[in-house]
């Protein structure tokens, strides 16, 4: 099965390419000159201060925001406008965002099998056992048939995950996602998604939750000003960074 | 500064309080009355100065409408003044004329057609306003599918089967009413979402499209849209095709209520925050899909009450299709209340009183209803 899979990617193996990207807001230059590429099971966390251009970056991959110059390849397939190939990148790329964003008037279940069943056209009946599945893989199985709105805020991100790997991306990015968690919420989101990585899952993740970085990262991405202006493994991250703004970073965000 | 003693900063209850019964001010009539009639001077002035007012208007109404009314009479007689007696109400007039207000002149022998029509409209009714009803989607079923064809078939007629056909001149009063009500509220709602959704297109041609109906509509008096449809749609079709009156009166109508429909959707549209389109873009859904399952279920849901808002408004609307020749409820009581039969002094302010009551009765059943919606939704926001 996995090899079956395997046929689609590049000859490189790459899950993103990002070469030369640049995008504007009006006249604001918010994404300059943007390259990463990113191996499949390959574990990425993008940091870098408020405003630094993190979430737009990530949006730009499963074409949420356009960009203005630059290419970007998402299992080999170039974005484009072509609305067709938009489709096809967004099955690609599982998305999970800092506010859930679940959908308030469809129950958990319906929430993960919606997108099996009207984008990748699955009957019912086996959605419901992906479902079944990838919440059982997130420790919700019970919650299955309440709405959103009656399960605490930790609970509803991991239904967001859940229904993000029902469409089996190849690719998981995450936006900030323990963000607007209760302190004490944080971990469970954080200990379904070190699962994740350690089933060699491929994952994007913007985050200032730095233990998180040092236990799965296999690299780190710094952003600064709409810039890369490091990467580096964890270890050499956090104890021999070399950009001064990387220093400067983690002193305040490490006290 | 005194220190305090142990025994001042340490409390340990030995006997419980006793609870109450609440004071006369709390509970009951006087209390009510108390707190909400006469708390103060000012209240009280301004609860003598309502009681006043009311009776002063209620009671020469209720003299006129239920005291000195003629209840029923062999002959209209009954009603013109007599020496030393008070006439009011003549509803023997409302009485003996209420099958042309229901029908018109609608054959009475097929008028159990027309009867039949309000028994499955009510039915298709409430189906579509229970919104925890069992199988909605058979219900949607029968309210949008099953029910136009066999109303049509119903009150126009096919020989074929057994109905004769009834031209729709002959139609009129309450029928006419609500048949024109309903056509435009249940045909303006999908016109209506559609230009919402046009105003808010990526496509530059559809959203200038849709802006322009919208604001061009609402900037004209429905009259106006009423005669334009009823003087241009014959142009656009072939003569044979020539549109009859009603039809052409309905499509007036829904173009009317299309564009405000697009306006109160759009407002609920508004209400859906950026990151559930983008969680569904992101699950790879087209736009169809995003807005048929994610947007509109929640977009729609919170604009019911103005939906059933600008459905009160379009039903007092359809009073006015009588000046494009069509007899609608309002107009019947127009046309009887000019009957020299009833040359009593009071007929036409029956009449009129008449159509008020079944007017304001109609729109409270919607207003209650929309906001029963209301206090709904408020309770599930709450959860
Ligand atoms: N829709 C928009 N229109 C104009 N400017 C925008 C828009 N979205 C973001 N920006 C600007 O682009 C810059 C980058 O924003 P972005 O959200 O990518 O930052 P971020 O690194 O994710 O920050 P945070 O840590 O606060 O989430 C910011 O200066 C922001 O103000
Ligand atoms: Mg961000």
């Amino acid at each position: 099965m996995a090899d079956i899979e395997n046929q689609h990617a590049e000859p490189g193996g790459n899950a993103v390419e990002i070469a030369g990207l640049y995008k504007w807001f009006g006249t604001f230059n918010v994404l300059v000159d943007v390259n990463l590429t990113i191996k499949r099971g390959e574990r990425v966390v993008v940091c870098g201060p408020s405003g630094s251009g993190k979430s737009t970056l990530i949006r730009c991959v499963n074409a949420l925001e356009d960009y203005q110059r630059g290419k970007i390849f998402v299992n080999g397939m170039e974005l484009s406008t072509n609305l067709k190939r938009i489709d096809e990148v967004r099955r690609e790329v599982g998305m999970v965002f800092q506010q859930f964003n679940l959908f308030p008037h469809l129950t958990v279940m319906e929430n993960c099998t919606l997108a099996p069943i009207h984008v990748r056209k699955m009957p019912k009946r086996e959605a419901d056992a992906l479902a079944k599945k990838y919440l059982a893989r997130v420790k919700i199985p019970e919650q299955a048939d309440k709405y959103p709105g009656q399960l605490s805020g930790g609970q509803q991100q991991r239904v967001a995950i859940a229904r993000a790997l029902c469409m089996n991306p190849r690719i998981m990015m995450f936006d900030e996602p323990t963000s607007a968690l209760d302190p004490e919420m944080v971990k469970e989101v954080l200990d379904t998604m070190v699962e994740l990585a350690n089933d060699g899952t491929t994952m994007v993740v913007v985050t200032h939750e730095m233990g998180f970085a040092r236990q799965v990262a296999d690299r780190i991405v710094f952003m600064d000003a709409g810039q890369i202006v490091e990467i580096n493994t964890p270890q050499e991250f956090f104890s021999n960074p070399q950009h001064e703004r990387t220093r400067l970073f983690l002193s305040q965000i490490l006290k | 500064m005194t220190v305090t003693s142990a025994e001042d900063m340490v409390f340990v209850q030995r006997v419980p309080a006793k609870v109450l019964p609440p004071p006369v001010t709390q509970v009951g009539a006087i209390g009510w009355a108390r707190t909400n009639l006469f708390s103060s001077i000012r209240s009280t002035v301004l609860t003598f100065f309502t009681a006043g007012v009311l009776v002063w208007i209620a009671v020469p109404i209720i003299q006129f409408l239920l005291i000195d009314a003629v209840w029923s009479a062999k002959d209209p007689t009954a009603c013109l003044p007599r020496e030393g007696h008070e006439v009011g109400a003549c509803w023997a007039f409302i009485h003996e004329r209420i099958g042309y207000f229901t029908y018109g002149s609608y054959p009475p022998a097929e008028r159990w057609r027309v009867n039949l029509f309000f028994l499955l409209l009510a039915f298709g009714s409430g189906l579509m306003l229970w919104l925890d009803a069992p199988r909605r989607g058979l219900g949607a079923v029968y309210f949008f599918v099953v029910l136009p064809v066999v109303s049509y078939i119903l009150l126009s007629g096919w020989p074929l089967i057994g109905l004769p056909r009834v031209e729709t001149d002959l139609w009129g009063g309450m029928l006419v009413t609500i048949v024109v009500a309903t056509v435009g509220i249940v045909v303006s709602l999908p016109i209506g979402i559609l230009l919402a959704l046009g105003r808010q297109s990526n496509m530059l041609a559809v959203r200038f499209l849709s802006i322009t109906f919208i604001e061009f509509v609402r900037g004209v008096p429905l009259i106006t849209v009423l005669f334009m449809a009823s003087v241009m749609l014959p142009l656009f079709v072939p003569p044979e095709f020539s549109p009859d009156k009603l039809l052409r009166a309905l499509v007036g109508m829904v173009i009317f209520a299309a564009a405000y429909q697009a306006e109160v959707v759009r407002a609920g549209l508004e209400g859906i925050p950026q990151g559930q389109i983008e969680a569904a873009k992101a699950l790879g859904l087209r736009y169809w899909r995003l807005n048929s399952s994610i947007v509109l279920p929640q977009a729609l849901r919170i604009t019911i009450p103005n939906i059933v808002n600008s459905f009160i408004a379009l039903f007092k609307d359809t009073s006015l299709v009588f000046f494009v020749g069509i007899f609608d409820f309002l107009k019947t009581i127009e046309v009887a209340r000019l009957d020299p039969k009833w040359s009593g002094p009071n007929t036409s302010l029956t009449g009129y009183a008449f159509a008020a009551i079944v007017y304001f009765f109609c729109c409270y059943l919607m207003a209650s209803y929309a906001e029963s919606v209301e206090r709904r939704l408020g309770r599930a926001d709450r959860r």
